[in-house]
């Protein structure tokens, strides 16, 4: 993936949610459904705090199956011990990308009464894995007398948190950190991520890091409905709900909108050098959207 | 009680740096009982970082005021008075005293001089000592009135751990061990079955781990 942005190709990514129990048979067929697709997918790590099979650990089932794997990395659970000590592992294991980020808070998963971590912050882990790998340094200070990890470090953007005008600074300051490439949160206010990207162009930061805009297909309505009102941070127009109600067939018309927004997305945003393609509990399908949003065949890297 | 100590005074003396007038405001509440910010330290402050400034040839005006309480919002109405044509305010309240002052004066710079550090109470003249874990949800029934959210440095609640001997936490020796303490306690009152039996995970959302906390008592509110 890296090497796919490095040359200024449009990059595409996608996301495998980890199973929730210790059988990795759906995770390799996801891979394998997504392989040739896409040139990285993100691997989870427990979203919305629910347990699942750890990133790194779903992330070498993936690597097996033949797909970079990007390891999802939250504060949430681990402080700096257990970050490190993953990071290291992850290495070792073959994991080349690392995405930094706070994670859901616990109170929304399978075990509210569990006690958070945030001992560092996401600025923080991309500043730190940054010095791990530049410097050669523990997070204390301590040189890593062997192998440093050389992960290519990413970090998350939310156009559509408050407040609007301080995303591009908190943006800026993540890059300023490290970031390589950020992922966005899923985009259904266009008109409000342009804005963002136009403050992103104005300020040079697409050149400093890759923008991937981060996009979600809608199976129906009521999913889009839930998305507007129940989830913190994210935006969804009507028309997108009234668009999917009238549909005959919602499912088809969510991956319609998507693939609409992906060509909007390339064609007509400057700055934006990728997508990532979430299609939650939807995997399979990722390759029809890549395919009909002309991003088939993926460029060799 | 909150028990606060005060930053060093360079501290504070940098981050008033800019200023010319300054209100020092103590509170009467738990940090004059740990005799770190009533009025008697308030007017120390104040006084020391006065001749600091002049001895620099920067004089400082300073006024200095100590209310009731700054964590009620009437004692913090009360101030509108002496927070009038101050550069800012330096709080020697725990850390709750800067933010009502800085949700009641939107215009303010406040300014914490203090740094707040546990809930406990005094163990001797001059030492006090960290008692309670604020986790919403005591314990202290079954562990003999010792705290092990607090008093154990892992939180442990089926203790003790193997880091425990001759009384004594892993982390120093001058840190007693809680679990040790509980073993002693309940065995005198014959009560060592309540350590013998298992206790599940605690549920850390009453905790400051469920977000920030709030207290509603329905049967004490006025209209």
């Amino acid at each position: 993936m890296e090497q796919i942005l490095e040359n200024g190709r449009f990059a595409v990514t996608a996301e495998i949610g980890p199973p929730k129990h210790a059988d990795a048979e759906k995770v390799v067929h996801h891979a394998q459904l997504l392989k040739g697709y896409v040139d990285a997918t993100n691997i989870t790590d427990c979203q919305t705090a629910v347990v699942r099979m750890s990133s790194i650990g779903t992330g070498v089932h993936v690597l097996g199956a033949g797909v970079e794997p990007i390891v999802q990395m939250t504060c949430r659970d681990r402080n700096r011990i257990a970050i490190q000590s993953d990071l290291l592992a992850a290495w070792s294991l073959g994991m080349r990308n690392v995405l930094c980020l706070s994670g859901d808070h616990q109170k929304f998963g399978n075990h509210p009464t569990a006690r958070n971590v945030y001992d560092v912050d996401s600025m923080q882990l991309i500043h730190l894995v940054r010095r791990m790998r530049d410097e050669k340094l523990f997070f204390c200070g301590e040189e890593i007398k062997g192998a440093e990890p050389r992960f290519f470090v990413g970090a998350v953007a939310n156009p559509f948190a408050d407040p609007f005008e301080w995303r591009v600074d908190r943006l800026e300051k993540k890059i300023d950190a490290g970031a390589e490439f950020i992922q966005t949160q899923c985009i259904y206010d266009m008109e409000r991520f342009e804005r963002f990207m136009e403050m992103v162009r104005e300020r040079g930061l697409d050149k400093r890091a890759h923008i991937l805009a981060g996009v979600t297909p809608l199976k129906s309505w009521k999913a889009a409905k839930y998305l507007q009102t129940s989830v913190s941070g994210m935006i969804v127009p009507d028309s997108i709900v009234e668009r999917l109600k009238g549909a005959e067939d919602g499912k088809a018309e969510g991956v319609n909108i998507c693939i609409e927004q992906i060509k909007h997305i390339k064609e007509k945003i400057p700055g934006v050098h990728g997508v990532h393609i979430m299609a939650i509990a939807w995997e399979e399908v990722v390759p029809d959207i890549v395919q009909r949003a002309g991003l088939y065949p993926r460029p060799q890297a | 009680m909150i028990v606060a100590e005060q930053k060093p005074l360079a501290e504070i003396a940098g981050m008033i740096g800019d200023c010319r007038k300054v209100l020092f405001a103590g509170c009467a509440g738990c940090v004059t009982v740990c005799l770190s910010g009533g009025e008697k330290e308030t007017e120390v402050m104040a006084t020391a970082l006065r001749m600091k400034r002049q001895l620099e040839g920067n004089p400082l005006e300073t006024v200095t005021y100590t209310a009731t309480r700054q964590c009620d919002p009437e004692y913090v109405d009360a101030m509108a008075d002496v927070v009038k044509g101050v550069d800012a305010v330096v709080s020697l309240a725990c850390g709750v005293g800067p933010q009502y002052l800085a949700a009641r004066y939107p215009d303010l710079w406040v300014i914490p001089a203090q740094n707040t550090t546990f809930a406990g109470g005094s163990k001797e003249h001059g030492v006090w000592e960290e008692f309670c874990g604020l986790c919403g949800q005591c314990v202290l029934h079954l562990t003999g009135g010792i705290c092990p959210v607090i008093r154990c440095s892992k939180s442990i609640l089926n203790g003790p751990c193997g880091g425990s001997q001759y009384g004594k936490c892993e982390i120093g020796k001058d840190v007693e061990c809680a679990w040790h303490l509980i073993y002693e306690r309940l065995k005198r009152l014959d009560r060592l079955d309540l350590m013998r039996q298992y206790r599940e995970p605690k549920d850390w959302s009453k905790a400051r781990d469920g977000g920030p906390r709030k207290v509603t008592r329905e049967d004490v509110m006025i209209g």
